[in-house]
């Protein structure tokens, strides 16, 4: 049979030699080999006390903006639900009632905004499907838990703090590009 | 009598005498059909208003074959013997359709994310294939607050297109008609003028035949995304109409019950209030199965369909 690749060995069952039986010489070889990764550089580092640099435009967990005034940026149009190659995420909308103009920016807002970070691949397609920039991705990383249920992020965890002092920043995800995309929102009635 | 013989974008088809131009092209069906924003073929004396369906008359007939001085709009004109029309493969009717729809979203407000309509809207279609990417205009457009016309219709007048529809619906389907269009030109509005209620068995119509998000049903406003509802036929015995509907689903609860509508949009039959706004219980409705819904469309999204696999394992449509 042709070979795929010559890593391959043959196998064979012959009867072991002397000094194949006591094992010491394999011992240690093997030992040389452990040995000497003890003085090499060492790959992990111990995270969360150190962290490795970041892309400029690592995607990791979502936030949902609030603006200037502290109003939610979301309508709950559905286009990052449907822009979402992995069905990750799923929303119930409300209507705004008289006297939560401070809460919403629009007549309609999401109830709940569910993302399950179990489904959710990270690609952005949803922010780039946002048509209020409500939704980005930022450069946080998303915990680990012991159970599936806690993945699913609510909107507890995904809008950003009211205080303007702990918003998230996500201008670095604001690349030229992006922005001369939106440029055309520069009207009242389409923003 | 003698069929005429028209052809539309080098397409021949032959129509009776007093058919329009709009009718013959969806005789051929496809692409050479105009969009239509205001003409409804189930209502007498709807058409004209919108312009989105102007085409070019480049042979008027055999006997006279000189072409319209101007283009003509396709649901009003009849066709003639020998005509020749040309809608796509004229790039004057193109550009024309471009500057019209541009015109018809001059007052619009551009709320897609928010209205209920978007994801089934003609108008979304229509600018997504013949509108511009950016807005041209700065100045305010008009707005008004939207308004209860009974418990069941909401009217947001904002994103009204003045299509008539819904008004021809209500003279021709119902009795008793209570809205119309008040005021003229830039002022012009659908309004009840005192803020009457319409109340009327056949009244939610309106709400199907209206091209853009004006009229919405009350009962569904703001429940769901078109797009993640699913599509089923369904019938019930009714006393006051066929009782043929669509029931717009999300998971095993009827989020909204409307007519079924065919491929230009146009409802098959009117249905009535009672199946509409009252029964959105399954046992009230027998499902005859999921509605088709072509593959381009958003609503189509994400909903996946059992292939046909034959034993032989090659997969079929």
């Amino acid at each position: 049979m042709q070979q795929l690749t010559n890593r391959s060995k043959v196998v064979s069952d012959k009867k072991m030699t002397f000094l194949e039986k006591i094992y010491l010489p394999a011992i240690v070889k093997g030992m040389a080999i452990t040995l000497k990764h003890f003085f090499k550089k060492k790959s992990t580092i111990s995270y969360p006390e150190q962290t490795r640099p970041f892309s400029e435009i690592y995607r990791g967990q979502h936030v949902l903006k609030r603006d200037d005034l502290g109003r939610e940026r979301c309508t709950a149009c559905g286009l990052c639900a449907v822009a979402c190659p992995a069905e990750a995420i799923t929303m119930i909308s409300a209507e705004r009632k008289p006297g939560e103009e401070n809460l919403y920016r629009e007549e309609k807002y999401a109830a709940t905004y569910e993302i399950n970070m179990l489904r959710c691949i990270f690609c952005g397609d949803c922010e780039e499907a946002c048509p209020k920039e409500a939704i980005f991705l930022t450069d946080r990383i998303v915990a680990s838990e012991y159970k599936r249920e806690p993945f699913v992020y609510g909107k507890d965890r995904l809008v950003e703090p009211l205080d303007p002092t702990k918003r998230i920043d996500i201008s670095k995800r604001q690349t030229e590009s992006v922005l001369k995309f939106k440029e055309n929102k520069r009207f009242a009635h389409n923003k | 009598m003698p069929l005429l013989k028209v052809t539309i974008d080098n397409i021949e088809v032959e129509v009776e005498a007093g058919t329009t131009i709009m009718n013959a092209a969806r005789k051929i069906g496809g692409s050479v059909v105009p969009p239509a924003m205001c003409y409804y073929s189930k209502l007498e004396g709807s058409g004209g208003y919108c312009r989105t369906c102007l085409v070019k008359v480049s042979q008027g007939s055999f006997k006279d074959n000189r072409p319209m001085p101007k283009l003509v709009a396709s649901c009003r004109t009849p066709v003639q013997d020998g005509m020749v029309v040309q809608n796509r493969t004229s790039p004057e009717v193109m550009d024309n359709r471009r500057a019209i729809t541009e015109f018809l979203l001059i007052n619009h407000p551009l709320d897609c994310p928010v209205c209920d309509q978007a994801g089934e809207c003609h108008l979304q279609d229509l600018s997504y294939e013949h509108g511009l990417e950016v807005t041209r205009t700065e100045e305010d457009r008009r707005t008004f607050d939207p308004i209860d016309i009974g418990d069941l219709i909401k009217l947001h007048m904002n994103r009204c297109i003045l299509c008539y529809r819904c008004v021809k619906v209500a003279d021709q389907i119902t009795d008793g008609r209570v809205h119309g269009v008040l005021g003229r030109g830039d002022h012009s509005e659908i309004s009840t003028l005192i803020q009457k209620a319409v109340d009327n068995d056949f009244s939610g119509n309106m709400i199907d035949v209206c091209p853009v998000g004006a009229l919405t049903d009350k009962t569904f406003r703001f429940k769901s995304r078109v797009w993640f509802t699913r599509p089923f036929d369904a019938h019930r015995e009714c006393s006051k109409c066929c009782g043929k509907t669509v029931l717009w689903m999300k998971g095993e609860e009827i989020l909204r019950v409307t007519g079924r509508k065919d491929k230009y949009g146009e409802l098959e039959e009117f249905i009535c209030n009672d199946c509409r706004f009252e029964h959105k219980e399954n046992v009230d409705w027998i499902v005859e199965g999921p509605r088709k819904i072509e593959r381009h469309s958003v609503i189509s999204q994400n909903h996946y369909e059992k292939l046909d696999i034959p034993e032989d394992g090659e997969e079929t449509e």
